[in-house]
């Protein structure tokens, strides 16, 4: 017996809508769980006393300078040696061999589990090269992790731009430095800016490898070369330990929100270039 | 500006890519040096397949840790892939645009949620009801699996509805003047098509459950056992390199590194198919 | 024009932060069984020397031996029965001692296991607690890793221990409460100076783990707290550890669980 199509199709509605719905749900059960308790923890005084008794009481400022600090090193390191490659690839050189294996490289360590980069940055900054625990361990190793998709998002941003642009360019008697400049990469910059925001993302939400570079100091950093802690790190040791669960909640809403502001503003910048080309 | 002429910018990138590329190539290198040698020391068949892993005793067997590893993965596909194809057929295809609009980026917002709060929320929700459901120690290979599954569940939904979107709306249009309904175009013709970017943010969502080290070394319970069920507890490939790393020395630190090898082999077979599927896409333009 | 002027602001920003203004810096890496007091002591004694800088890392025993051989931190800290032999070249300092404390869920009924029912318990030999006398269900062994002072001097002091396959892994003192206090088929060991009422400490041999029953030499399961480091202490590094051995600290530290040095 043939089922009248309609049917099927209702039926198919029904299963996946439920399907989606069963999806939201539980993605936005996770953040309500956190956030409702959480949220009352929050208040100046939280985000701006220091932690006592290993952070079963007091604030998580140290934590939030390290949290900020962490992905600004990173992203200094990383960004300009990412976009500057990416660049240098597409527009000075022909593709070859040679590039499609570069490409290839990158996309499988943009892929690599971030332990490694841990392991990594474990063996080479803090041991071997003696950096010890730092904020400089852990913004370079964090740099390295995010470097590959920073070159990844960034190629594939200015490979976007039509080759027209280019042409139009070229035939104005401009030099490639000056098209690369003046019109392929304001037209790239979304893409560009959204690479460089996800990297941020990413090394704010990375526990492993920071703890095993950067350690978990609870004070606040004075020098690069001070270990500190991360909120990512910070809600990992309190929730696991069963230190204090409140602050746990706590430090993991301001996490949230903060991982939330950063994709947030990535939208926004992207939507604001859009607009503004239009 | 004018300090730098033309050939001295170029000159100066082509030092920013050199040295990045070399950066990234020392890495891989490192990796590579220091896992190697002991593959060819220990003999690579001892390693993988031996499920004897007592680093005390000289014993390097990773065989526990890749099941674990690989059934951890296989459930994560189970979980993830059916729920966040089936929520990307119903965005793409069955609702309005504007609901789509709002729902696949609050959706995208939500892939940030660090791995540290799903494992936080494995040990804390899903662990004791596995607990009381079906006995065990609750940190399992079942809890591993559904903790990654709705981890990748953004990753798999985005990409899929982005590879649904692009199929020619010609495509739709023909079937249904034909007079199919949406749902016989949708799975006779719209899936085929953008099965390619389907099967590819499946592939992505494996690539980062198999990466994934916090949140398993959470819930899965970290025994160095064969999982003989998901509710067994078990040891991901990359939970060992991080419950050991920070002591291990001499053949057993070069056994970590062998790990490295190993999943960065994974990560290369993965990509390689990702990118024949979507090469495939390209031809069936 | 502004984009450098930024940046150049940011990298002296930067320069000005590696300077870290001449503040001596000491680190201590290892136990997580020390590790809260450790941090507790640092405190204190950065209260007095606001020169001093001490971070305190965890990582478990091995990582404190390991980090003070190559550097990483200046002290180690190795709660263990016997030191290695990779810590030959190293100078320890008894800095105290720990009692190590079986612990089960509190709704487990169990008080009491012999040694021989310990053993047989973390070999897997026992698998289920009504075996011992307790309640039908599995007994889920947590454990911790390989490189953990805890776990060493738990299978040295009671012999014959290799560990069952399934027991639970877990990388600090602190989680394995946590996961014991969650767990009520559970059972795991833990540093005497972190017990408190979310787990129940179990009597071995009749012997319960108290300060007084580990100093009278009753109870077995002890073992010293060691700090390491490369040579013999001196500088700020001896000074932070013959503070830690001032009756005052010693005090503090038997008042929140653990036993003096001696």
């Amino acid at each position: 017996m043939r089922i009248p199509p309609k049917y099927t199709q209702m039926g198919a509605i029904v299963i996946l809508g439920a399907a989606t719905v069963f999806t939201v749900a539980i993605l936005i059960f996770i953040i309500i769980f956190v956030l409702e308790k959480g949220l009352p923890i929050l208040s100046f005084n939280f985000l701006f006393t220091n932690p006592t008794d290993m952070g079963r009481s007091g604030g998580i400022l140290p934590i939030l300078i390290g949290t900020v600090l962490l992905p600004v090193l990173a992203i200094i390191v990383a960004a300009p040696l990412g976009i500057g490659t990416s660049v240098y690839l597409v527009e000075f050189t022909h593709e070859s061999r040679i590039t499609r294996l570069i490409r290839f490289g990158t996309d499988c360590l943009a892929g690599v589990p971030s332990i490694i980069f841990g392991l990594f940055g474990f063996i080479f900054f803090v041991t071997i090269l003696g950096m010890g625990w730092s904020i400089m361990s852990g913004g370079l190793s964090l740099a390295f992790m995010i470097l590959p998709t920073i070159i990844r998002t960034s190629e594939e941003a200015i490979r976007s731009v039509p080759k027209a642009y280019r042409e139009v360019s070229f035939s104005l008697g401009a030099s490639r430095w000056q098209t690369v400049r003046k019109v392929v990469l304001p037209n790239a910059l979304p893409g560009v800016v959204t690479g460089v925001v996800l990297g941020v993302g990413r090394s704010i939400e990375e526990t492993a490898v920071v703890i095993f570079t950067a350690g978990s100091s609870l004070l606040i950093p004075t020098s690069l070369f001070d270990s500190t802690r991360t909120m990512a790190v910070h809600f990992y040791i309190l929730a696991r330990e069963g230190l204090s669960m409140d602050n746990a909640y706590g430090t993991a809403a301001s996490l949230i929100i903060a991982v939330l502001i950063v994709n947030l503003s990535a939208y926004w910048m992207m939507h604001r270039f859009i607009a503004r080309r239009n | 500006m004018k300090i730098f002429g033309e050939k001295g910018v170029e000159r100066l990138l082509s030092i920013v890519a050199f040295s990045a590329i070399s950066a990234l190539a020392l890495i891989a290198l490192f990796i590579f040096i220091e896992g190697l040698p002991f593959l060819f020391k220990y003999g690579a068949k001892d390693f993988l397949f031996s499920s004897d892993w007592r680093p005390e005793s000289g014993k390097f067997g990773i065989y526990p840790m890749i099941s674990a590893s690989f059934w951890v993965m296989l459930g994560a596909m189970l979980v993830g892939a059916p729920l966040g194809i089936a929520g990307a057929i119903f965005l793409a295809e069955f609702t309005p645009k504007t609901v789509m609009h709002i729902v696949k980026p609050a959706i995208e917002l939500l892939a940030a949620v660090p791995s540290v709060i799903y494992g936080f929320i494995g040990v804390v929700v899903l662990a004791p009801i596995i607990r009381e459901i079906f006995g065990g120690p609750g940190l399992s290979v079942l809890a591993g699996a559904i903790i990654l599954g709705i981890m990748i569940l953004p990753t798999v939904i985005s990409i899929s509805i982005d590879s649904i979107l692009a199929v020619p709306v010609s495509f739709r249009e023909g079937s249904l003047a034909l007079g199919a309904t949406v749902w016989q175009t949708v799975h006779m013709l719209t899936i085929k098509a953008a099965k390619s970017g389907i099967v590819a943010s499946i592939i992505l969502g494996m690539g980062r459950a198999i990466g994934e080290t916090m949140a398993v070394i959470m819930v899965t319970g970290n025994s160095v056992m064969i999982p003989n069920s998901p509710l067994d507890s078990a040891r991901t490939l990359t939970a060992n390199i991080a419950l050991e790393m920070s002591y291990a020395t001499g053949m057993h630190r070069e056994a970590l590194f062998a790990t490295g090898v190993v999943l960065f082999i994974v990560i290369i077979i993965l990509n390689s198919i990702a990118s024949v599927a979507i090469r495939k896409k390209v031809i069936v333009k | 024009m502004k984009k450098y002027l930024l940046l150049f602001c940011f990298i002296t920003a930067v320069i000005f932060l590696g300077c870290g203004k001449g503040k001596v810096s000491v680190t201590l890496a290892g136990s997580t069984a020390f590790q809260p007091f450790a941090e507790k002591i640092a405190d204190e004694y950065m209260k007095a020397n606001p020169n001093i800088t001490i971070t305190v890392q965890g990582g478990g025993s091995a990582v404190g031996i390991q980090s003070a051989n190559s550097g990483a931190a200046q002290i180690g800290m190795a709660d263990l029965v016997k030191l290695p032999d990779e810590a030959k070249e190293l100078t320890p300092t008894v800095v105290a001692q720990d009692g190590i404390a079986i612990i089960v869920n509190p709704k487990n009924k169990i008080e009491n296991l012999s040694t021989e029912q310990l053993r047989d318990v973390f070999n897997g030999k026992i698998k289920n607690w009504k075996e011992i006398g307790g309640m039908d269900s599995p007994i889920t062994v947590v454990s911790r890793e390989a490189g953990s002072g805890t776990r060493s001097s738990f299978e040295k002091i009671l012999t014959g221990i290799r560990l069952v396959n399934n027991a639970v892994i877990q990388n600090s003192n602190g989680t394995i409460r946590e996961t014991v206090a969650n767990d009520e088929n559970s059972v795991g060991y833990i540093s005497h100076g972190i017990l408190n009422e979310k787990v129940k400490a179990l009597k071995i041999d009749n012997i319960e783990c108290t300060t007084e029953s580990i100093i009278a030499k009753n109870y077995i399961l002890v073992r010293p707290i060691f700090l390491l480091t490369k040579e013999v202490p001196e500088g700020e590094v001896k000074k932070f550890i013959d503070y830690i051995l001032t009756e005052e600290i010693q005090a503090m530290i038997k008042k929140d669980g653990l036993l003096p040095a001696k």
